[in-house]
């Protein structure tokens, strides 16, 4: 954190470039004593910091280092926090959303004892009909009736000042409070602000009331009970108790307010009323959009208007007097902005309590107005929807209206309902000499992390105040990323995206083929494109709707090589440097030379420590860059023919093309209610459409080199290659480059064989490549598959990948699905997802929709995989051309395995109830049927076929039969094929938070498959600790290492001996894998598979992944077994050792991984230590399984062969 | 006896020191080559690779994947500094010159001149008593001369040497053309000692897996052969001190080099294979060995059977071959 001081009043000011969540754990972190955390977006930040601050030995307010610990969820955060304080320590945490609502039952109990503590909240909203990641107060207001404080921070200044505030009210009102600011918006927006000393802080927290709160926990010394339980007779009377406590509460917030702003100069009000004395219309609201709603109000004051706003800090306890005097009796209409919806409430939380409190002060008397004015509510921003000053406008001109709309919506359009109030999105408040810029990057190029830096060179080497604000597409690979950055002579107060820029960069050349990138440029503006073509040569290779808008918007035009400049500066694909060093260099906001060395301090400040040799590599792309940037003079006219191309295909369906494409072009804010599935209901295979085209190369089959393994189709995370057999006829209507050739093997003599790529759905990631085993014999180095350039070949294997398609699917009763190979002809129904390019985890998962897809449903826990399964605006999951597919739900994060079991326990009552039901019409429907129906043999895909063929036969009887009990069969007939209820999730949820429901379900005994995707962290979150991690890898809440093994989970499933459990490794052995999700599945009782899954949040070359994979089982660090019970209950050994003893030292795998050899680095003693450990848990474990492998009484070895690679 | 000798200008009580190898990754284990005897020890090598591309590697994989999804910003927690090879290299260079008397020689393999020369420096800083310049070469690409191969050693020592001014031996390998007149140029250019020969990492061949598989092959007593017959051609034709290494596994490895005329023997292989106690072995087996044969010193012992001190110098030239062939026929 790099610091600018200044001088104001006679105080050092120490300013700081940082986002609300930074700035929220630097108080927490200084203000206690023990901090327990759990990761959930957007809060996940604020552990983090926590954790590396302790790590590093950073010290709190009274000299000592803040001990932090992670749970195993948000409610076991709240208990750990909750046990904390009642023994006294300085206790807080940090969360949001669901995670909040975990903490619920822990903070009525907090509340109820009176207990001094601070929650920071990064407010985001509530899974409904669909989860969000993004902001708003749908959590904190379901928290509102837990007796906490809640303080409301609207800006990262206020973040950190409320932080303050709201630890000092505690402690001395007794009162817990709640302090939230918004998701995203608040808590990841970059900003320029003043750094609490250490001196304010003294001065705002009273050690005697720390001592107080020390002295109020429980200890031996003084000993008292506290939580008893109560009767009718009193329990009433005792709630009734803290009152004095809440009545004072308000006044007590004022007074710390006021006392920091005698330390700090920003003075605060519980209800901060602000705009003209003597407004009309008044708007009421917390939150970041009051910034904005402010910075409009002033535009519109300034030009005549009336308008006020009350700023609502302390939102609980709602001080209705503190309120009420705040209130302008010039008031004619008041409008209450919620940014939260209570579907079927009187109104949203916040226009409740004002509506409440001005009835009341009508009714005692206290009320400032003469006529009482016009009250309405509306929602605004969920889930971090927009709120600019044009929506404010719309609403003030809404208030001037006689009857203004009452609960009403702004920022949307509501065609159904119509609460949705019009505005002019042309309305602009943005002032000329703030330099606006946006820029869109790639998640690879570097563009965030260089435009953080510039934030914070221009925040901290300029007099300019700072904004910086990031957006991600969806996608984990290939992902696009849009920088807003704002500077200017005044502090900034526009928590709202850009929409007219005076300055846009383009990182890379491809976007403006894909999107409307000068859109938000207004007139004058300046345009950088990073371009392979030069000055002279690059305007004739613009789009139509670029070279239109330089010329209309009068633009200025400059392109740089920067694939050219990285390249030979050795920077690779990263533009980032490249990219900071134009954008200084046009813009003018340092002079040319200062601009320079600042960005090399910058430099040196961000990878100083990671070595000279990157630092100088970075240096040396900044001294290339300004040689290769030139200014492009605009021709007069428009000469190109190159227009955007249609963003799906003609041929996809009418939800496709209305709906998914336009969220798919970035127009979703357009999209009307009327668009939307009413209950969160989405058709399935829509990622086919996504065509996203982001391999630079993709993989080339040498079918005469092909073995026909179909290992590639086997690793592949995006179903991206594929085989298929298929009659030699098919052929006829071929591409002329499509490739083909016989079928080697007995099973398919005779037919044709073809591995074929999805060019444009190719990630690129070269597993295929890695795992191909067939090299030429006379130039080893080539393969069956071979990694060539995408472009060139984009076309033709377009071509070729549709007549793929439309080659007949293989009869799934021929396939041998006991091999890798048969199993790879079986059609996947996970195709295309948004993982990440090498993704381990989606192999296994693709894996589940081939071999049962067609008869599955899937619980999916809330994580990686529910967000690349489920994350709009498409899902890969699909169906087949019989219409046939998983069906697939999320939950929550950790209820994932009772959501499985209840969808089990619906399949198998209702396919009890088709039984009987079948028996009671069996006299209609014909005994040899009903027989055949209810013995059928389903152990096989003929056993399904033929139930299926027997079922559509039933179907067809039914029709003919008039009886009232025909309606009921007819709807659950289906249930007489068996069903497959798979519970997928990732080791954050089976080992943290499910773990309690996961142990239960697996107790049951009922028929469930548990996949465990388990990439030894929370990789969704950003990779944090979960008690998979293993010892002696770093991790987020790990930031020294992890000091003990990782929990056995599988063997801990076996204990209960009716548990099918296998570990597998697809890269080690992918023949076992096969094997153990067919026997997992034919087992009916309870099966988990733990699937080691490799992952970009190990610091991995993620190419390689199939080999880390191989290496961890040869170490011993993930050995391969299965043990199914039915084996035992034949007389055999259950427990089967899949792998070889540990034949390489564990450092030969974990050498290979940033995760563990990062800790060298860190901690290099730590790290020897733990490595020592590390080796002697492999040994242990290895003796463990080993010893369970070995022959036991009665039981004989020989049983089950082993699984040949 | 005295067995004391002189290398790079270090009085050395014995002429046994261990070269580089993983035997030198921790103090505890140069302590114990200590214990065993060893006068000297050169430790592991630091190289230009590591210097220049472990940080970048670190860099990029610690960056991977990073600033592009709204959920996972990045991936690892930063730490408040880190410790790269090159640092943990000198710390343990430190940490062994506080924890050993004998003297502590590091190793600086590279191929370029270039930036990951200051570590000479940082080396000297850290207590190096000297340093062991190991150029790793291999000239595969056909355009570059002899010429060019030698003038690679001599800036490189010339980087170097000007960087410090603790004493620099240069470690070779026994292919050039003209190694004497090789050795000569690098005794002018300012090279301390000469250790013949590094033993490269050779490729072989995996016919299962159609893969090259680059490693090395523990040596035998055989390899000593080729260093003794170059230190013995060297003595006295250049003024740098002479450590003989590859095969040396005996006290008869031993005499046989420093008669020769090697001023150290290096030891390695032999360690790997029986551990640090070999040194103090093979030391009483010279002690025993000069006692029985009345030798009072290494010193008057040593190069006693150089080229020039023996009565046929052209035993160590071509006739030898041909001699060899002749009594085979």
């Amino acid at each position: 954190m790099a610091l600018h001081s200044e001088k104001k009043n006679g105080q050092a000011r120490v300013m700081v470039t940082i986002d609300g969540n930074e700035a929220a754990a630097f108080v927490a972190h200084k203000l206690n004593e023990v901090i327990a955390i759990y990761p959930i977006t957007p809060s996940s930040n604020m552990g983090e910091w926590a954790d590396e601050w302790s790590a590093q030995g950073r010290k709190n307010l009274w000299g000592t280092v803040p001990m932090v610990v992670e749970m195993q969820s948000e409610g076991g955060a709240a208990g750990a926090v909750h046990g904390a304080l009642q023994t006294g320590a300085l206790s807080t945490t940090f969360t949001a959303s669901q995670g909040l609502l975990l903490m619920i039952p822990n903070m009525f109990k907090i509340a109820g004892e009176l207990t001094s503590t601070v929650f920071h909240i990064a407010a985001r909203t509530v899974a409904s009909h669909a989860l969000s990641i993004f902001g708003d107060h749908g959590d904190v207001m379901a928290a509102r009736s837990t007796g906490w404080g809640m303080l409301s921070s609207a800006s990262v200044q206020e973040v950190m000042d409320f932080a303050l505030i709201s630890q000092a009210s505690t402690l001395e009102s007794r009162v817990p409070f709640l302090h939230f600011f918004d998701g995203f918006r608040t808590s990841h927006e970059v900003m320029k602000i003043e750094q609490l000393s250490d001196d304010v802080m003294k001065a705002m927290i009273d050690d005697d009331l720390v001592i107080a709160h020390r002295q109020r926990g429980l200890s031996p010394e003084r000993p008292v009970m506290r939580g008893s339980a109560q009767n009718p007779d009193v329990f009433f009377q005792a709630r009734e108790t803290s009152n004095p406590f809440y009545d004072a509460c308000p006044g007590i917030v004022q007074k710390a307010m006021d006392k920091f702003a005698s330390l700090t100069g920003r003075q605060y009000k519980l209800f901060e009323y602000v705009g003209a004395p003597d407004a009309e219309r008044v708007l009421i609201m917390m939150g970041s959009g009051i910034e904005t709603a402010q910075d409009t109000l002033d535009y519109l004051n300034a030009r005549g208007e009336k308008i006020g706003m009350i700023k609502v800090r302390l939102y609980r306890p709602f001080s209705a007097e503190s309120f009420i005097k705040a209130l302008p009796s010039s008031a004619k209409t008041i409008a209450i902005l919620d940014r939260t919806k209570e579907p079927g409430a009187s109104g949203e939380p916040l226009y409740q309590d004002v509506v409440t409190s001005i009835m009341e002060s009508v009714m005692n008397e206290t009320s400032p107005f003469k006529k009482l004015p016009k009250i309405v509510g509306g929602r605004y921003g969920l889930s971090s929807k927009e709120f600019t000053p044009a929506m404010v406008k719309g609403i003030l001109d809404e208030m001037k209206k006689e009857s203004p709309k009452n609960h009403f919506t702004v920022g949307i359009y509501d065609d159904v309902t119509n609460t949705s109030l019009d505005f002019d999105p042309t309305f602009t408040i943005e002032a000329d000499d703030v330099v606006r810029a946006i820029f869109y990057g790639l998640g690879a190029d570097g563009t965030v992390g260089a435009n953080k830096n510039s934030i914070k060179i221009i925040g901290e080497d300029t007099e300019n105040w700072a904004q910086g604000y990031f957006v991600y597409d969806s996608k984990k690979s290939g992902s696009t990323t849009t920088s807003h950055l704002r500077f200017g002579p005044r502090q900034i107060h526009a928590p709202y995206l850009i929409d007219r820029a005076n300055f846009v960069a383009c990182h890379q050349w491809f976007f403006i083929e894909k999107y409307d990138v000068l859109k938000p440029a207004v007139q004058g503006s300046t345009f950088l494109l990073n371009s392979i073509y030069g000055p002279d040569t690059v305007w004739d290779q613009l789009p139509r709707h670029v070279q239109k808008q330089l010329i209309d918007k009068k633009m200025k035009f400059y392109v740089i090589d920067g694939y050219k400049v990285a390249q030979q500066s050795g920077m690779g694909g990263r533009v980032n440097t490249i990219m900071q060093t134009c954008f200084f260099a046009i813009s003018g906001v340092l002079p040319k030379d200062e601009a320079i060395a600042a960005i090399k301090s910058s430099i040196k400040k961000t990878y100083g420590k990671k070595g000279e040799s990157v630092v100088k590599k970075n240096f040396e792309a900044v001294d290339q860059t300004l040689a290769n940037l030139f200014e492009v003079p605009i021709p007069a006219a428009v000469s190109s023919v190159i227009e955007m191309p249609p963003v799906v295909s003609e041929r996809a369906t009418a939800f496709v093309k209305n709906v998914t494409a336009r969220i798919i072009a970035g127009d979703g804010d357009m999209l009307p209610v009327s668009a939307f599935p009413v209950d969160g209901t989405f058709p399935v295979g829509s990622a086919q459409w996504e065509k996203r085209n982001i391999a630079l190369e993709i993989p080339v089959w040498e079918s005469e080199l092909c073995i026909q393994c179909n290992k590639c189709a086997l690793v592949c995370p995006h179903a991206a290659i594929r085989v298929k057999v298929y009659d030699q006829a098919g052929l006829q209507d071929a591409p002329s480059t499509f490739k083909s050739m016989p079928y080697k093997g007995t099973e398919y003599k005779g037919m044709s064989y073809t591995v074929q790529v999805a060019p444009e759905d190719c990630t690129g990631c070269e597993l295929c490549v890695e795992v191909c085993p067939a090299k030429s014999k006379s130039e080893v180095k080539v393969k069956a598959i071979n990694m060539k350039p995408q472009q060139p070949l984009r076309e033709l294997e377009r071509a070729n990948f549709d007549f793929f398609l439309n080659l007949p699917e293989v009869d799934r009763r021929t396939v041998n699905v006991e091999s890798v190979k048969g199993s790879q002809f079986m059609q996947p129904l996970f195709e295309f997802s948004g993982a990440c390019s090498g993704c381990g985890e989606t192999p296994y998962v693709k894996l589940v929709s081939q071999l049962f897809g067609d008869r599955t449903i899937v619980a999916n826990a809330t994580g990686c995989s529910s967000i690349y399964g489920g994350n709009l605006p498409t899902t890969p999951w699909t169906k087949n051309g019989d219409g046939r597919g998983p069906a697939w739900s999320n939950s929550l994060f950790e209820d994932n395995a009772e959501f499985g079991l209840g969808m089990r326990l619906t399949v198998d009552k209702q396919t009890e109830m088709a039984r009987e039901l079948v028996v009671q019409l069996a006299s209609d429907i014909g005994d040899s049927l009903v027989k055949d129906l209810l013995e059928a043999d389903q152990s096989d895909e003929t056993g399904i076929y033929e139930q299926r063929v027997r079922v559509r036969e039933l179907k067809q009887k039914l029709e003919l039969v008039r009886n009232p009990l025909v309606k009921q069969l007819l709807s659950l007939a289906d249930n007489l094929v068996k069903r497959s209820v798979w519970i997928m999730g990732g080791d954050g949820w089976a080992y943290d938070i499910g773990y309690g429901g996961l142990d239960h379900v697996l107790a049951s005994g009922r028929n469930v498959n548990i996949l465990v995707l388990d990439t030894e962290v929370y990789s969704n979150t950003g990779g944090q600790m979960s008690k998979s991690t293993p010892r002696g890898a770093i991790a987020k809440f790990a930031a020294a290492g992890k000091p003990t093994q990782k929990k056995d989970l599988a063997l801990m499933a076996m204990t209960y001996g009716n548990v099918y459990v296998a570990r597998v490794a697809m890269g080690a052995n992918d023949a076992q894998t096969v094997r153990a999700f067919l026997e997992a599945e034919a087992y009916d009782g309870p099966s988990l598979i733990i699937a080691y899954s490799h992952c970009i949040a190990h610091g991995i070359n993620m190419a390689k992944g199939m080999t880390n994979q191989k290496l961890a089982v040869d170490t011993g660090y993930w050995p391969l077994f299965r043990f199914n019970p039915m084996l035992e209950s034949d007389g055999k050994h259950p427990f089967k050792l899949d792998s070889k003893a540990p034949k390489l030292r564990l450092k030969e795998f974990t050498s290979l991984e940033v995760r563990f050899n990062m800790l060298e680095k860190s901690y290099p003693e730590r790290a020897k230590e733990l490595a020592e450990l590390a080796q002697e848990d492999v040994r242990i474990r290895w003796e463990i399984y080993e010893s369970l492998s070995r022959p036991r009484n009665g039981v004989e070895k020989k049983s089950e062969p082993a699984t040949a690679q | 006896m005295d067995l004391s000798t002189q290398y790079l200008g270090l009085k050395l009580k014995n002429p046994m020191v261990p070269s580089a190898s993983p035997l030198s990754h921790s103090v505890d284990s140069m302590k114990r080559l200590e214990d065993a005897g060893a006068a000297a020890v050169v430790m592991y090598s630091l190289f230009e690779e590591q210097i220049e591309h472990e940080a970048e590697a670190f860099d990029h994989y610690f960056a991977h994947g990073a600033q592009s999804h709204a959920e996972a910003v990045d991936y690892f927690p930063e730490a408040s500094e880190y410790n790269l090879g090159p640092d943990q290299y000198l710390g343990l260079l430190r940490q062994a010159k506080e924890a050993l008397g004998i003297p502590v020689i590091g190793s600086l393999n590279g191929v370029s001149t270039g930036g990951w020369v200051e570590y000479a420096a940082k080396m000297q800083q850290a207590g190096a008593d000297a340093i062991e310049l190991n150029v790793y070469y291999i000239p595969a690409q056909v355009k570059i001369t002899g010429q060019e191969v030698e003038d690679r050693y001599i800036n490189i020592l010339h980087e170097v040497k000007s960087a410090v001014t603790i004493p620099v031996a240069v470690k070779l390998s026994p292919y050039f053309s003209s190694l004497a007149h090789f050795a000569q140029r690098l005794d002018y250019a300012g090279a301390d000692g000469l250790v013949l020969f590094n033993r490269f990492y050779q490729p072989d061949l995996d016919i299962e897996h159609l893969e090259v598989t680059p490693n090395v092959v523990l040596s035998t007593s055989e390899a000593i052969r080729l260093p003794l017959r170059w230190i013995a051609i060297l003595r006295g034709q250049v003024r740098t001190s002479l450590a003989a290494t590859s095969g040396v596994h005996t006290a008869v490895d031993v005499l046989k080099l420093l008669m020769a005329g090697a001023d150290v023997t290096m030891m390695c292989s032999a360690l790997l294979k029986h551990g640090p106690q070999r040194i103090s072995e093979v030391l009483q087996e010279l002690d025993r060995w000069m006692l029985e044969h009345e030798y009072v010193s290494v010193a008057q012992m040593k190069g006693s059977m150089s080229q020039n001190a023996v009565a046929d110098p052209s035993a160590f030239e071509r006739a030898n071959y041909m001699k060899a062939l002749n009594r085979y026929r």
